[in-house]
């Protein structure tokens, strides 16, 4: 009785196919969905696992790592991977497996506060922009809109270099200080600060979307009448009802920031040396790419294999709810990703 | 009625594009450090200051805003800082032609591979081949355009030698393949599930049973009725994917030598060849938004459901 309703369910398009198309698809069995899903959960269960391990890796770097990611050796320039390196050594002698470790650390850190910072601009500005509706709505809005339209990583070239340049030639004391915080970091102060203000657009999209569709509702107005202030009304009320979005936004952008970190440390623009940024790490790698490959492959593996890890165990966004004309029903309001037509790749 | 709605649109390009310029200008005009502090020998005090006045440097800012932007508007970008026997109009006219033509072969081959991927994929739901088309499209958008370059030319030029490891011959040379081939996987992978899903959900609506109760053949039905139907929604991606392969490019014609728009837009950010930078991201900026606009003029066309009330 069970096996009737599974057996439809899993496969409701291939019902009505032409036999050439069905052919390879044979009639889905109880043991075929059933492999189907335990392969299913097992791949975001691996990923899950290895997302984990890759935190606790960046946690206690320092003391897994069998080298200091600094220490140079000259007496072992450019060894290929081995039974003292295990991945080999760099050009400057640095063991590569511990910078890559270190590198985990980096990629992690960028990817969380950089999302937190992107969070931090956003959210308050999707929710003045709904709460506060008209003008404020429509000049934040437009702002968004025109922010949106330019390439990102355009702009975070662009912000970069002004930031790199900026920092280089501190005067005042607030920018010495963060300076001095960002030479300390390797960089990285920078590239929190450049990649927040370029990518905080579509966190503030989302929420003002949801937020607006919340106005309506009668516990806003019900707050209102009871004489809750404008803050407290964006803050206790319809802050709670956006966490949804916020979630799905940032499981979507910390991934995201990893690459972007990765591809302006490529450009030399981001961590600096001795900071072991995987990026940075295949762009010192590309010259040497015909005498030493081995350089490349770690870094580049390490980075896909953590954004893929990313990408299989997050939730997938939900595909809209749609009627049976196929028109979409709830559209943004469900959180969901319908007309996610912008530029900025 | 139509028209207005063009021409309105047309119109909102230019308080975006204006917002790009300014934006770039200030950001490139606040950035400290000249473009000669990166020569070699120390240019002495004086002659920075002629160099200055020659290049109309020395003017207040708001002045230069002004005069650049009403130089651009006409086509001249003035004299790049680098190549100083140059303008950067001609230097840009030069190289933006290779990069299109890598964009145009990228986009192809997404085209190509990556929508056919994506119907497969949804006609067999569920099946080995869907998995192993999600697989790799999670693979495509996961992976940096530089990694795959990196990693295209390890394995077929350094290891393989099936393919030259930089340059550029033209489009129809073997040089393009890896440029081309980097460049199309993320977009490839993007249009693949997209496609699927646009589809998935197309197969399942109410029109597409009345469209086989008729008696349709099964192929007429997925032709005619699904497949443009579901493409609809993939249209709206095309200005994200556009906008990937041109910030790819920067990546790709950077390690593989290609003398294109990216690869000169990153040199001339670290020699601070303002000119460049500016002019770069002005017309990658007027690119992107120019596209965006006509997927959204060609989208109404197509889906009579989307008024022209907008």
């Amino acid at each position: 009785m069970l096996a009737e309703p599974a057996a439809l369910e899993a496969a409701p398009v291939t019902r009505h196919l032409p036999s050439a198309l069905v052919a390879r698809t044979a009639p889905a069995g109880l043991w075929s969905q059933a492999f189907r899903r335990l392969l299913r959960a097992r791949l975001a269960v691996a990923s899950g696992i290895a997302l984990v391990l890759l935190i606790l890796l960046a946690i206690f770097a320092p003391f897994v790592t069998p080298y200091d990611y600094t220490a140079q050796d000259y007496g072992a320039l450019t060894q290929p991977p081995s039974q003292t390196h295990w991945l080999g050594t760099d050009d400057l002698g640095r063991d590569i497996l511990s910078r890559l470790i270190v590198g985990a650390r980096i990629s992690l850190a960028v990817g969380l506060v950089v999302q937190a910072v992107i969070l931090l601009i956003g959210v308050p500005a999707g929710l003045i922009a709904a709460h506060f509706g008209g003008k404020i709505d429509t000049v934040i809005m437009r702002t968004v809109d025109a922010l949106y339209s330019i390439p990102s990583l355009l702009f975070v070239i662009v912000i970069m270099t002004f930031l790199r340049a900026t920092l280089a030639t501190a005067h005042s004391g607030f920018t010495q200080a963060l300076a001095a915080l960002d030479t300390q970091s390797g960089g990285l102060i920078g590239i929190f600060i450049g990649l927040g203000l370029i990518n905080w657009m579509p966190a503030a999209r989302l929420v003002r979307g949801q937020a607006a569709s919340l106005k309506e509702k009668e516990f806003v107005e019900a707050a209102r009448g009871v004489g809750a202030t404008d803050g407290r009304i964006m803050a206790q009320h319809l802050l709670p009802n956006v966490v949804p979005i916020i979630v799905v936004t940032a499981t979507i952008g910390i991934p995201q920031a990893i690459i972007y970190e990765a591809g302006i440390s490529f450009l030399g623009l981001g961590a600096r040396p001795p900071m072991p940024s995987w990026g940075l790490m295949i762009a010192e790698a590309i010259p040497n790419l015909r005498s030493y490959p081995y350089m490349l492959v770690s870094p580049a593996i390490a980075l896909s294999l953590t954004v893929l890890a990313f990408n299989i165990s997050r939730r997938r966004s939900p595909r809209c709810p749609r009627s049976l004309d196929g028109t979409v029903v709830h559209g943004r309001q469900a959180g969901c990703a319908v007309n996610t037509r912008r530029s900025g790749g | 009625m139509r028209t207005a709605f063009i021409i309105r649109r047309v119109l909102a390009l230019i308080p975006t594009l204006l917002l790009i310029y300014s934006l770039t200008f200030f950001l490139m005009h606040s950035t400290p450090g000249g473009p000669w502090d990166s020569s070699e020998k120390p240019i002495p005090a004086d002659v920075q200051e002629r160099l200055k006045a020659a290049y109309g440097l020395d003017k207040p800012l708001w002045q230069q805003y002004t005069d650049f932007l009403s130089k651009a508007v006409r086509g001249d970008l003035g004299p790049s800082y680098v190549q100083r026997s140059r303008s950067v109009s001609d230097i840009i006219g030069e190289t933006f032609p290779v990069s299109l033509q890598l964009a145009a072969a990228a986009m192809l081959i997404a085209t190509l591979i990556g929508i056919p991927l994506g119907i497969l994929s949804a006609v067999r739901h569920n099946g080995p081949l869907d998995y192993l088309a999600t697989f790799i499209s999670i693979g495509g958008i996961s992976t940096p355009p530089y990694v795959v370059t990196s990693l295209l030319v390890l394995l077929l030029a350094s290891k393989l030698h099936w393919v030259p490891t930089s340059g550029w011959d033209g489009i129809w040379s073997s040089k393009a393949i890896i440029p081309a081939v980097s460049l199309a996987l993320y977009p490839m992978a993007v249009l693949a599930r997209y496609t699927r899903s646009s589809l998935l959900d197309v197969l399942r609506t109410d029109y597409m049973r009345t469209a086989r109760s008729k008696g349709l053949g099964e192929q007429a039905v997925l032709v005619g009725h699904a497949l443009r139907n579901a493409m609809l929604p993939v249209i709206t991606i095309a200005g994200i994917v556009i906008a990937d392969i041109a910030t790819g490019s920067f990546f790709v014609e950077t390690i593989y030598q290609v003398p294109g728009v990216g690869r000169y837009f990153v040199q001339s950010i670290s020699g601070r060849d303002y000119p460049v930078i500016i002019g770069t991201v002005l017309l990658l900026g007027l690119a992107v938004s120019v596209s965006n606009l006509v997927v959204d003029l060609v989208y109404p066309l197509l889906d009579p459901r989307i008024g022209s009330g907008r």
